[in-house]
């Protein structure tokens, strides 16, 4: 398949945690639409890794070209997971104060 | 190279120091120990050009003299944060070393932003710093206030991750590779996709500097979160991200930059005007200098439009002088119940040194010779006048540079003008108050000396 597909798609999906991000009201929903976010950047940085891998693979059969990209999906993964538990937890303790995880009540600051 | 180590090793240390240290006072010289070891390596490094340990990164981590000496000049006020706020992070949360312990382990962070060569680190770098970040913001969980600035920087925070990830991605899509270099090499022509990514960059840096249209979260998030943490975030931080913003954009975009130096102008300027401009109208100090710290990222923003050596020397310097003169005054803003202005009427009777010592600091944020801002904005406007063509971008920064005298003053009136109604005489104690003017007499020499900072690169 061409790679154009693939950019097509997970600018879709990034553009939809954009969306998410800007109009949800809800902080859970907004922190999955970064996670959707997140997602679409390693589906682009895989598709990217496998044409620069065959880009170069045609010139030399041994190359490891975009290799690379594949280890950096790694490291989002793992950045992802450490910013959830500090998420959640931020999100825990805020609940256990007002009992919501709406946004709005953030505009409280705003005096 | 050593930073890293030390600092990753002696967070967990300071972890583990809550179990076995009980006293206050044991813990913050464990941690001053650790930061003063870590200068004394950085510097060995710094000197002899030798780390103790050789790591092979593959390029990815390559330490220069300018990275040093950012390095060092970060950890001198890291010391100097310690020194003033010590007590206050031990009155912020329950057990204040695991708070020492995520300052330790945003130290490891800033060290790998320092010498970054590659898009992979620069990512890991930043984000090392800002998941600790998050945590101290929220370090007060009783308090509705703290609660929601951690909310709201962590939002904001990952939302723009997210954005610098997508324009890392468009970009090694476009040129093949992660490493600065390679990437400035590949950068000839400027192709739909690499703009593209340098866009979705520049967005997501000025979300981490606070640059003008998208600074909204910081007052917010300065003002809820503990202010001995906002003291951390709004210089010692703030600084990181902005070398790591003036980093990416000299060795990877270099090449483009007549296509991408006028948005950063229009960046600078819209920064210093609604920075300088919305801080005249605050009433809480605090707030106020959550709203100085953007009008001052407005300055530092001209150092990314002229990329030169002006540019790099004065960033530095600014780094420098803008730190020891906000971390004086939040120290002294967090031992005071109230932040309003007029809690400082008096001040100079009541505490002729603090008095003192907040007047050079505040002298030096407004840029007045003699201290170390004027050398700091002298120098970013020098760099953009070098750098030549945008003359009315130095003429707005010099009208905003007044504008700030006018709230930078406010306060010196309280203090030096009006009579106060309680006494604030018992709030510092004698060696705080030795050490804040220590700090005032470090800006005084930096602003006569400037080329103690100058000569380092």
């Amino acid at each position: 398949m061409p790679i154009n597909y693939y950019i097509f798609l997970s600018v879709c999906l990034f553009c939809i945690g954009i969306i998410g991000v800007l109009t949800r009201r809800n902080a859970i929903v907004i922190f999955m639409c970064i996670e959707l976010m997140l997602n679409a950047v390693n589906l682009l940085l895989v598709a990217f890794s496998r044409m620069h891998h065959a880009a170069a693979q045609s010139l030399d059969a041994a190359s490891m070209a975009g290799a690379e990209a594949q280890i950096f999906v790694f490291f989002i993964m793992v950045v992802a997971a450490a910013e959830v538990t500090v998420g959640l937890a931020i999100i825990v303790m805020l609940y256990r104060n007002i009992h919501s995880v709406d946004i709005n009540f953030l505009n409280r600051l705003k005096h | 190279m050593n930073a890293i180590i030390i600092s990753a090793v002696w967070g967990v240390l300071m972890m583990y120091a809550g179990f076995f240290l009980q006293s206050k006072r044991s813990i913050h010289l464990l941690a001053i120990a650790g930061i003063c070891l870590m200068i004394g390596a950085t510097a060995y490094e710094f000197l002899s050009g030798i780390p103790f340990v050789t790591i092979d990164t593959k390029g990815m981590l390559e330490y220069t003299g300018y990275g040093l000496a950012f390095l060092l000049i970060i950890l001198v006020s890291t010391l100097v944060y310690f020194i003033l706020s010590g007590n206050d992070i031990h009155s912020a949360g329950k057990s204040a070393s695991d708070l020492y312990a995520l300052v330790f382990f945003i130290l490891t962070g800033i060290a790998v932003v320092a010498g970054y060569r590659s898009l992979l680190m620069l990512f890991l770098g930043i984000e090392i710093v800002s998941i600790p970040l998050y945590v101290l913001a929220g370090s007060d969980k009783s308090n509705l206030k703290s609660n929601e600035a951690a909310l709201k920087y962590f939002l904001m925070g990952s939302f723009s991750t997210g954005l610098m990830l997508m324009g890392i991605a468009l970009i090694y899509g476009d040129t093949g590779s992660f490493y600065l270099d390679a990437i400035r090499a590949g950068f000839g022509v400027l192709t739909p996709m690499k703009a593209a990514g340098m866009l979705l960059i520049l967005a997501s840096m000025s979300f981490k500097v606070s640059a003008a249209p998208f600074h909204f979260w910081t007052p917010d998030v300065y003002d809820g979160s503990p202010t001995v943490f906002t003291s951390f975030m709004a210089t010692i931080v703030k600084s990181v991200a902005f070398f790591a913003f003036l980093t990416l954009f000299d060795h990877a975009f270099g090449k483009l930059h007549e296509q991408w130096k006028v948005l950063v102008a229009i960046i600078a300027v819209a920064t210093l005007l609604i920075g300088n401009i919305t801080a005249v109208f605050q009433q809480s100090v605090k707030r106020m200098l959550a709203y100085s710290s953007i009008a001052q990222a407005g300055f530092m923003m001209l150092s990314i439009y002229a990329i030169n050596t002006f540019a790099k020397q004065g960033l530095l310097l600014y780094f420098a002088g803008y730190s020891f003169a906000t971390l004086g005054i939040f120290a002294v803003l967090s031992k005071m119940k109230d932040h309003s202005i007029d809690s400082f009427n008096g001040f100079a009777k009541s505490n002729p040194i603090i008095a003192l010592s907040l007047l050079i600091s505040l002298l030096s944020l407004a840029g007045i010779p003699l201290t170390a801002g004027f050398f700091a904005k002298y120098y970013m406007l020098l760099a953009v006048i070098r750098e030549g063509g945008m003359l009315w971008l130095v003429i707005t920064a010099v009208l905003c540079a007044a504008v700030s005298v006018y709230y930078y003053f406010r306060v010196i009136q309280a203090m030096y003008f009006k009579e106060s109604v309680q006494d604030n005489s018992s709030l510092f104690s004698p060696y705080f108050k030795w050490m804040m003017f220590l700090n005032a007499v470090l800006i005084i020499v930096l602003g006569i000396h400037p080329d103690l900072i100058l000569s380092l690169i």
